[in-house]
């Protein structure tokens, strides 16, 4: 399969901490409208990976190249204005405020950065993309709720849809069900890439439940010691004698 | 959504204030100049508390605020309110914009006691400088308004009142504002915010700022509604103390309550120390446990239970 221009790049990522080496050799080529699915077991490099990309740990050697720009060096802010959002295994939102005022702050934020940051918040059209947000990923129920007495699930939404409102071009999401019950997987993965969809966004997704991974994603990266074993399409990556015995844990 | 009526009581409150103050004996005027001047320094406690940060070193930009007004009046003969009023903002905002860059790194107990260190230091160095009045202090002149030094304390009072209300709208905007917000943000989840795109060191220097500013202010004026100053009533720990209990005693609810909060104080305080001048302290700390128990999101909670029953 012939894929479009990469957006992203990455070169040569290489990743120590003392003598354990979490990422290396990683060379990958990600293309716009994109939906990857990075796969691997505990400790194989997927978070790290994801960390590297967004900011939140800087490689010890290689680059990330997005749309031209070199991220090495950038902290998750300058990598959010860049184009890159993310959401995280345990959500990550504000809890003692309501679903509504999460997504007004992150609508905000996005929306009036530098000395834009002294202009009032509430408007007539921040209310009107809140209310589309909140429709999109179906928190309208939960409007008016305090984040803290809020199911796994329901936080998950929140804190997908809040990393999306700045509008990015790839999305990063660390094991989107993890916490979420296997009835609801399907449901919550469906409002999820629905929603994303419709925005056009690239999506690369750590996942741990090859169901998830097999229905929603085009292309599979295999994680195993902190490097690629394989980077191919779902149903290929599955049958992979590598992954399944590094990464599902069946042996042969 | 709740249409806020904050700016119109700010605006009515204080001219009904000043009106009634004309009418006043001199002691209740004094009590309001000390309340609100000391208020606005509980102005920028508050936009920090709010994010999570408790400061027990304020009395440093209070301090300097007040001893800006001493050294200008001694110094160079300046008399002028409002010069004295923007040589106190200024100066002590100076110093917090500078320290600033410090103190947005730290959090909690370290934010708090590191506040305290800055502020012991410059206690420190005027109790130990002759230059700087020492533990004696400065007696200072009387203000003057444009020129005029007037012969009642009234103009004072009716100008330490207007910037009180100028200062309860800017916060209150700024509070309403997309930087103003990242109060409980920063609080709850400061990954988040980062992860937003916005930027938690820029918007605690900022906050950290405008308390500076607001508490330099806050000493200048308490400075000329005293007419003194000295180490212990300005800038020793005991100040920073106080201020942080009329915090906790105002609530971070409004920017009304640290009006409120302060006036009460300089009441309890006054009535307290009548009744027991030997234990004064035990009225105000059993006041303040009672406060901690009973209302933890002290007198303006209550004042906005009452609010909501009513309608």
């Amino acid at each position: 399969m012939t894929r479009a221009a990469p957006i992203l790049e990455i070169r040569d990522l290489l990743k120590t901490f003392g003598a354990v080496v979490a990422a290396k050799d990683i060379n990958i080529d990600i293309s716009r409208g994109e939906i990857v699915g990075i796969i691997g077991a505990n400790g194989a490099g997927k978070t790290c990976f994801v960390n590297m990309v967004t900011g939140y740990l800087s490689p010890t050697s290689g680059s990330i190249t997005f749309e031209g720009v070199e991220l090495v060096g950038k902290g998750p802010r300058e990598v959010t204005h860049a184009g890159i959002s993310r959401s995280f295994q345990v959500s990550q939102v504000f809890h003692s405020m309501t679903v509504a005022e999460n997504l007004r702050i992150a609508l905000a934020i996005a929306e009036n950065r530098g000395v834009n940051a002294l202009r009032i918040m509430e408007s007539d059209a921040l209310e009107a993309k809140c209310n589309d947000v909140l429709k999109r990923y179906k928190l309208e129920d939960y409007r008016d709720m305090t984040v803290s007495v809020l199911s796994q699930g329901i936080r998950k939404l929140l804190d997908i849809a809040m990393a999306v409102v700045s509008e990015p071009r790839i999305l990063l999401l660390d094991e989107p069900t993890s916490g979420i019950s296997v009835e609801e997987k399907f449901d919550f993965m469906d409002v999820v890439m629905g929603a994303l969809k419709e925005d056009n966004v690239t999506v690369l997704f750590v996942e741990h439940d090859m169901e998830i991974v097999e229905r929603y994603v085009s292309r599979v990266l295999a994680f195993y010691q902190g490097e690629i074993i394989a980077d191919m399409s779902p149903d290929k990556a599955l049958a992979d004698d590598k992954v399944q015995e590094f990464v599902i844990g069946k042996r042969h | 959504m709740l249409r806020d009526t904050t700016s119109k009581v700010v605006l009515f409150g204080g001219i009904a204030i000043i009106l009634l103050g004309a009418m006043m004996p001199n002691w209740i005027v004094n009590q309001l100049m000390f309340g609100f001047s000391r208020a606005l320094a509980i102005l920028g406690l508050l936009v920090l508390w709010r994010t999570g940060l408790v400061s027990f070193g304020h009395a440093f930009y209070f301090g300097l605020g007040a001893y800006t007004v001493a050294i200008v009046d001694i110094q160079l003969g300046v008399t002028d309110v409002f010069v004295r009023l923007l040589g106190g903002a200024i100066i002590a905002g100076f110093a917090g914009f500078v320290i600033g860059f410090i103190m947005r790194n730290y959090r909690d107990i370290f934010f708090a006691m590191l506040n305290t260190a800055i502020s012991m230091v410059l206690y420190g160095i005027i109790v130990k400088t002759e230059s700087l009045g020492s533990t004696d202090g400065f007696a200072i002149s009387l203000p003057t308004i444009f020129g005029i030094a007037p012969e009642t304390k009234y103009p004072l009072f009716v100008i330490i009142t207007m910037i009180a209300m100028i200062s309860a709208l800017a916060v209150n905007f700024y509070l309403k504002t997309t930087v103003g917000r990242l109060t409980t943000p920063i609080r709850d989840n400061e990954i988040r915010v980062e992860y937003l795109g916005f930027s938690v060191a820029h918007a605690i220097h900022l906050k950290y700022t405008i308390s500076a500013v607001l508490a330099g202010g806050a000493g200048a004026l308490m400075a000329m509604s005293l007419g003194q100053v000295d180490p212990d009533s300005m800038i020793n720990w005991t100040v920073s103390g106080e201020l942080v209990f009329i915090t906790i005693l105002s609530g971070p609810g409004n920017v009304i309550a640290p009006f409120i909060g302060s006036l009460v104080f300089e009441v309890l305080r006054t009535y307290a120390f009548e009744l027991a001048p030997q234990a004064w302290q035990l009225i105000v700390g059993a006041t303040f446990l009672t406060i901690i128990f009973f209302l933890p999101g002290g007198i303006w909670s209550l004042i906005a239970k009452l609010g909501r029953k009513n309608s």
